[in-house]
């Protein structure tokens, strides 16, 4: 039976816990009494997926069976999430490639011919040969690529299709292969409560028009938070979007849930309570930090990026879009919640080296405030575990580092927008069409695996809660230019932030360390 | 070679030729390449030796009044009648009388064996050459008066509108001043300025760069602001689009090869800054059809009713801070300072290295 998470209190006997450092770690004391918080240990997996798979095709939740689905001469589109998730990638064979290979053998045993399979990326950076590979297996990339099997193109202007508009006015667009097909069969992987249901069709395979309509400031600071869908905005909107799609084009939702064994055996350390460590992972954490300590950071970055997760298959439901991502929701709440009784003056966190949008490159700085503000700050339902005006006390080099191919809109962003202001609702007014209709960076997005030109933009409003929410932000260990430039402090060690947090929260403050990843989802009461 | 000595005072060429007691005196970019070795040879044949250097002159005359010298040697200057056609077009600076009159061979005061130089006690100028100076402007604001005149024709001769991106590469005393002009006569839709070091950057800002870029990301945010397409290569970037006018304010081969990738096609390079030899890659020029053009000294303006252009220069200069780009200043005893200062006045702060010899006269 896996443990559940669990907050300890720091007592004399307490050893120092880790933190993650971009590709570094380090091991920090905390004060006595702050609390850290661990995530639940892994679930145990399906033990066999592709049964599962197939229970879940031929029993939907408030839909028909799939095969019921499928006719000769049928126009059908697979579409499947892109490699910002799982994180990191999954140890082959991911389950997308698992279902997709149950849904297009079945799609032949009915004499489907006219099958198209589409990576749903948004306004993601397109994939490489490899990494599609590695989502879809050899089997559908040797049939299908290139020709029916292909990346998602936000910015064609003949193959995206306006729907229409929600009650809300918002706008909708479509993949236009999707829109004209008889069916679309969506297949998910949900990592964090964020993912999934409606936002899928309404972000995967849409376009900077429609995105916009959510993926802005003023809807972020209205999501408290994006973690939990009933009070996100984000995803109200998405919703309205989702429900105009499933009007237009007859959608087939598959989604699938995994636990949370991020880390491989050799960085087992990473996954444990440090209590639990054993010698050998003490040995690990020995080896891992002499090294992250010592090479240089394109080393590392090679030997993180290579790291595969031994994921394990949780929950795989079918069918109607709603009824199914309530239980996927259900599945992921089961492996990441964790109660926390309470918030606290000072909140610390280690932002690992890899987030959604750095995949096989460096997680420049725009994403690191994308991760540590964004994505964790934000994982919590009910209220934030930092108290409003609170402090944040994160661990990353934050160094002046960007990768050309995939962010070269993030280094304009960075050197000219954030010199100028870091206000999410004024770069938005001055800057959102700018960034979005770059003609440079459109056709890198389209042509080469560049992030759209607006992706900066998305990426720093997903902090918007958190700087809003938060008294201070203190970055440990960081360039000081650069977190200047994102309007923040930076400190030299931990003893130095809660120094300096005691101006903003006052002496002898209350403090939570959040000891992620593994991911996990604070239920603050 | 350069030494310090007592020459003969320079005699007056002609009757109406005026004495100027130079109060203070610039360093150009042209004399510390001179002194280097680094000059172009082009300009040998042009010039008579030896000379007293000293073109950037605020001075006084026998009677007090001050003066700005207007040094370029032309056909008025040296009184040959008629003029020669670019003469006549009020562009001394490309007069090909230079070896003629009563004067030696030489493109501009500072330059001819026969006019002294503002780097002495006493120069001699034709009355065109002379320009009141307003009692406004202080002998440091008005020591730069003759490059600003370059920058201002340079300005007029790029010929910016309102819808142009304008890069300004270098600042430099020409880059700065180019900066000024380009806002003041032909202000662009955005105005980029390539700066190196912090005061470069800070006086460029003043002077009215819109923006202020480091050189080594300049292709990042010309591309940014003009939303072009950049392609890198394998020895340096281009861009596909790009400014629609740049001014090259360095001369070196470095930043001329970079002003024809970032200069959009059809665009227009014009090269302010005093170039030597330079290895200059003449394939985007031509791909690009660029119009790459000189902006040499200065003259009546035929853009501005044929006004002259230090006439246009001391008017401007009421608007501008240019004292603040003056210094320090050196006495001609410290002369080996004053040339190794200027020779790295960006990286020690400094803009405009001057003699200031007003302490002669007393």
């Amino acid at each position: 039976m896996p443990r559940p998470g669990a907050v300890i209190e720091v007592d004399r006997n307490t050893p120092p816990v880790l933190f993650h450092f971009g590709e570094g770690i380090r091991l920090e004391k905390l004060p006595l009494g702050a609390r850290i918080v661990y995530p639940p240990d892994p679930l145990e997996p399906i033990a066999h997926p592709e049964r599962a798979i197939r229970r879940a095709l031929a029993k939907p939740l408030e839909d028909d069976p799939l095969k019921s689905l499928l006719r000769r001469g049928m126009k059908l589109t697979i579409a499947f999430d892109d490699l910002s998730l799982p994180l990191p990638p999954m140890a082959a064979p991911d389950v997308r490639q698992l279902v997709m290979e149950e849904v297009i053998d079945m799609a032949a045993e009915a004499g489907v011919e006219d099958v198209h399979v589409i990576a749903a990326l948004g306004l993601h950076r397109r994939m490489t040969d490899d990494e599609l590979r590695h989502i879809v297996g050899d089997r559908i990339f040797t049939t299908f690529h290139p020709d029916r099997l292909y990346q998602h193109d936000g910015e064609d202007p003949e193959n995206n299709v306006y729907v229409g508009k929600t009650a809300q006015g918002e706008e909708v667009t479509l993949n236009r292969r999707a829109a004209e097909s008889d069916l679309v069969i969506y297949v998910n992987l949900t990592l964090v409560p964020m993912d999934g249901g409606h936002k899928s069709m309404s972000t995967g395979l849409a376009s900077f028009r429609s995105i916009r309509a959510h993926h802005n400031a003023k809807t972020l600071l209205a999501s408290r938070s994006y973690m939990n869908p009933p009070d996100s905005a984000l995803h109200h909107s998405c919703m309205r979007q989702g429900q105009l799609i499933e009007d237009t084009v007859r959608v087939f939702h598959i989604e699938t849930t995994v636990n949370n064994h991020a880390f491989p055996a050799i960085a087992n350390f990473m996954q444990k309570r440090e209590t639990d460590w054993t010698a050998q992972d003490q040995a690990m954490f020995l080896a891992t930090k002499q090294m992250t300590d010592l090479a240089p950071p394109a080393f590392k970055r090679n030997v993180f990026h290579a790291m595969r997760a031994p994921y394990g298959l949780t929950a795989v439901n079918a069918g109607q879009v709603d009824a199914v991502h309530d239980k996927t929701l259900e599945a992921v709440r089961k492996q990441l919640n964790v109660q926390v009784e309470g918030q606290t003056d000072i909140v610390t966190l280690g932002v690992p080296y890899l987030g959604p949008y750095n995949v096989n490159a460096p997680m420049n700085p725009i994403l690191v405030v994308c991760m540590g503000l964004g994505y964790l700050f934000n994982f919590y339902r009910n209220q934030p575990v930092l108290r409003k005006g609170g402090v944040l006390i994160l661990t990353h080099p934050c160094r002046y580092e960007f990768d050309a191919v995939q962010h070269p809109s993030y280094i304009d962003y960075y050197d000219e927008v954030l010199a100028d202001t870091t206000d999410p609702i004024e770069i938005e007014a001055k800057y959102e069409i700018r960034f979005a209709e770059d003609p440079w960076f459109r056709q890198l997005y389209r042509k080469s695996h560049a992030y759209h030109g607006i992706h900066p933009h998305y990426a720093w409003i997903w902090a918007a809660h958190a700087m809003q929410h938060a008294g201070d932000v203190i970055f440990v260990g960081a360039d000081r230019d650069v977190v200047h430039r994102l309007g923040f402090k930076a400190a030299t060690t931990l003893e130095d932030a809660f120094e300096m947090a005691e101006q903003t929260v006052g002496r002898y403050p209350s403090v939570t360390h959040l000891r992620t990843p593994p991911i996990m989802l604070c239920e603050v009461e | 070679m350069l030494k310090l000595g007592d020459v003969p005072e320079p005699v007056l060429p002609a009757r109406d030729w005026v004495r100027v007691m130079p109060s203070v005196s610039g360093i150009c970019g042209s004399d510390l390449a001179a002194i280097s070795g680094h000059i172009s040879l082009y300009l040998d044949p042009l010039t008579s030796y030896p000379f007293v250097p000293g073109h950037e002159v605020v001075g006084v005359l026998d009677d007090g009044a001050r003066v700005v010298i207007e040094p370029a040697l032309g056909c008025v200057v040296r009184g040959i009648d008629p003029l020669c056609p670019r003469c006549a077009e009020g562009r001394p600076g490309l007069c090909y009388n230079v070896t003629e009159g009563p004067i030696e061979v030489g493109l501009q005061t500072g330059y001819c064996a026969d006019t002294g130089g503002g780097w002495g006690e006493v120069l001699v100028a034709h009355p065109s050459q002379v320009h009141a100076v307003p009692d406004s402007l202080s002998d440091e604001a008005a020591a730069l008066i003759e490059p600003f005149a370059c920058c201002i024709h340079a300005a007029l001769r790029g010929g910016a509108t309102k819808d142009d991106i304008v890069v300004v590469s270098g600042a430099g005393t020409i880059g700065l001043l180019t900066v000024a002009a380009v806002r003041l006569f032909t202000p662009p839709k955005r105005l980029l300025a390539i700066a190196k070091h912090p005061t470069q950057r800070d006086l460029a800002r003043k002077l009215g760069a819109d923006q202020v870029v480091a050189p080594s990301e300049a292709y990042q945010r010309i591309r940014f602001a003009t939303a072009a397409r950049r392609l890198d290569g394998i020895n340096r970037p281009l861009l596909l689009g790009g400014a629609d006018i740049t001014f090259e304010c360095v001369g070196r081969a470095d930043s001329l090869n970079d002003a024809v990738r970032f200069t959009r096609e059809g665009g227009t390079v014009v090269a302010v800054g005093m170039p030597g030899e330079e290895k200059v890659d003449w394939a985007p020029i031509w791909q690009r059809e660029l119009t790459v053009t000189g902006a040499y000294a200065y003259g009546s303006e035929p853009k501005r009713k044929g006004r002259k252009t230090f006439d246009l220069a001391l008017e401007a200069a009421a608007e501008l801070p240019l004292g603040e780009l003056t210094g320090p200043l050196f006495g001609l005893a410290d002369y080996r300072d004053a040339i190794a200062y200027a020779m790295s006045a960006g990286r020690l702060g400094a803009v405009k290295v001057a003699f200031d010899l007003r302490g002669l006269r007393a």
